[in-house]
């Protein structure tokens, strides 16, 4: 009575035998990293979007520049050249910051969200491989793809700024050396390296952590234990340590900034900033905390179902 | 080997004890039903066998301890929970190039002929796909990859009648054959009976009854009774007894053909018609004993 009387025309274990049995380890990480743009399109929309109106609003205002080329004196107008440079790569790399926490948080609780996590639990990738994909985007791919947006930005305002001035029979001197791009976006890429990728590691790994285990108001969680540690050794202690800690963590990577040098002078070498950087406990206690952060988040993700 | 292999299989939720020393084996090359009421630990069952849940007892899937190698026994299994799973924001293609990007064991062209079956174009969303088409896209996916083990749980709750039917009639055409080994819970229990080879009652974590489906034809009758033999047929000591438009039908387990035949008319009953039987003795059962 059963019409399971259907072989395949080859016998399945054969063509099973040669079938690849292993992939290479990093495939399923890669389409994994791939996966949450397709998930999370805000990733790169929002930067894009972000940059596009600080361009707009640049170009407005690069009418005016001649008329202040012309009046202003050499004081006034390398700050007013040089301002619009460094709110918008302020902007775009911050909004890369603010999306990487929405990110975080959201990332491995929308999939219990929407039950989806019992489709992708069918697939051979593992809890580990799902969650270090998603702290890469938030830790590497979104800062980077800010990054790379704000310098992008950065030379097309400088372009259309020498055009304008061209355009009004003006010298293009002064506005290069006063808005040296390269030199901004080295400093920008010391900054994403060591405060966006290494510094905020463990703010990272928190937030997913409590995504992934917060049946609901996953930004809640998130915050709350930490201003409740606050407050409790605020009263039963009368110190301010904890919210000390954080606030070093939060204040990013101090006294080897680079950001802090102006204008003309040469800034420190980085090579010394960097290895300043490098020795810093606070960085390894940072990276340490992340990683158990990461493996916990891995780790609980395998007994969580659909909410 | 056997595929699945589970003894004394125990899960419990604090006081409430979903899997209560179940035992289970699954030969290469069957399909079993396992059928319960809601609550009897199925999905419990199907968890424990995915490496989706820890549980106490002993289990080897393909030879393996699906909680703790979970990673590598998903090359060999597949599963599909409950219908509407997949990911609403994916395109199709997209969803294409992700699992065959990770499965090894994944045949693209397969999928994609599956999928040019149907209606759906590989540049919809899943959100835009209607229930029943989700459940074909996520069955194109799961038959493209070639797994010894398929697991699926009530993979068509929701569905109307058309899909639920294609939906097997698929499942045994295109991808049933004897090396791979398929476990289906469902409620719409007539649906799958002429696609089982075996088939597992379970309740309250337990196994109350378990037979091949030609052990199944041989064991049970039904017999509609013909009024005047009824005490006869009583006493042969039937599992059940129901009226219907005023006559009895009763059902027998391993009482001869020839015996019933003078009795009345004898049929194999459906699957539905044992469970009805089996779970309602279970019920009066507990009832006796709670008394």
């Amino acid at each position: 009575m059963n019409t399971q009387a259907n072989p395949m025309p080859q016998s399945p274990v054969d063509s099973r035998e040669s079938a690849p049995a292993v992939m290479r380890p990093m495939r399923p990480m890669y389409w994994s990293i791939r996966r949450e743009f397709w998930e999370y399109r805000v990733i790169y929309l929002a930067p894009l979007a972000i940059a596009g109106m600080v361009l707009f609003g640049f170009m407005v205002s690069t009418l005016t520049l001649p008329y202040r080329m012309r009046t202003f004196d050499p004081e006034q107008l390398r700050a007013t050249m040089l301002q619009p440079y460094q709110l918008g790569a302020t902007l775009i790399l911050g909004s890369a910051f603010v999306i990487g926490i929405f990110y975080c948080l959201d990332a491995l609780h929308g999939e219990r969200r929407d039950r989806s996590i019992l489709f992708w639990k069918s697939l051979p990738v593992s809890d580990f491989t799902t969650v270090f994909a998603k702290a890469c985007i938030a830790g590497a791919v979104l800062p980077m793809l800010g990054l790379v947006i704000t310098i992008a930005t950065l030379l097309i305002m400088l372009l259309l700024n020498s055009v304008v001035l061209l355009v009004n029979g003006l010298s293009v001197g002064p506005l290069w050396e006063q808005v040296p791009v390269l030199r901004i976006s080295l400093i920008l890429f010391y900054h994403f390296l060591t405060a966006h990728m290494l510094w905020y590691a463990p703010f990272y790994g928190w937030m997913l952590l409590v995504s992934g285990w917060a049946k609901r108001v996953a930004f809640l969680w998130a915050a709350l234990p930490p201003f409740a540690i606050c407050v409790v050794e605020k009263f039963a202690f009368k110190t301010s340590h904890f919210a000390n800690l954080l606030l070093y963590r939060l204040n990013g990577p101090q006294n080897f900034d680079l950001t802090t040098a102006h204008g003309n002078q040469v800034i420190p070498l980085t090579q010394l900033a960097l290895l300043k950087f490098l020795s810093t406990p606070g960085l390894w206690t940072g990276l340490a905390l992340a990683a158990v952060f990461l493996f916990a988040a891995a780790w609980q993700r395998r007994y969580r179902g659909p909410i | 080997m056997a595929c699945i292999e589970a003894r004394g299989l125990r899960k419990a939720f604090g006081a409430n004890v979903a899997l209560d020393g179940l035992d289970l084996r699954v030969e290469e090359g069957r399909i079993l039903g396992l059928i319960g009421p809601n609550g009897a630990g199925k999905t419990t069952a199907l968890n424990a066998i995915l490496g989706l849940t820890p549980y106490q007892g002993e289990l080897k899937v393909l030879g393996r301890d699906p909680w703790r190698e979970r990673n590598q026994l998903m090359r060999d299994v597949c599963f599909i929970a409950d219908v509407a799973v997949l990911p609403r924001w994916i395109r199709v293609s997209h969803l294409l190039d992700f699992v065959g990007g990770v499965h090894p064991r994944f045949d693209r062209a397969k999928a994609e002929g599956f999928l040019d079956r149907t209606s759906i174009r590989q540049g919809s969303k899943v959100k835009d796909l209607s229930k029943g088409m989700v459940a074909q896209l996520h069955l194109a996916l799961v038959m493209a990859i070639d797994a010894r083990l398929l697991v699926l749980d009530e993979p068509t709750l929701g569905l109307d009648i058309l899909y639920r039917k294609q939906f097997y009639d698929s499942l045994l055409t295109d991808y049933f054959d004897r090396s791979r080994s398929i476990v289906v819970t469902t409620h719409q229990v007539e649906e799958i009976e002429h696609v089982l080879t075996d088939l597992m009652f379970i309740n309250r974590g337990r196994v109350v009854l378990e037979c091949s489906m030609e052990e199944f034809e041989s064991r049970y009758a039904e017999l509609t009774v013909k009024p005047e033999h009824a005490a006869a047929a009583r006493a042969l000591k039937p599992m059940h007894e129901r009226q219907v438009f005023g006559r009895s039908i009763l059902l027998f387990d391993g009482v001869a053909r020839s015996k019933l035949a003078a009795l009345g008319e004898v049929r194999t009953p459906s699957i539905a018609d044992l469970f009805v039987a089996v779970m309602g003795n279970q019920a009066g059962q507990a009832q006796g004993a709670a008394q």
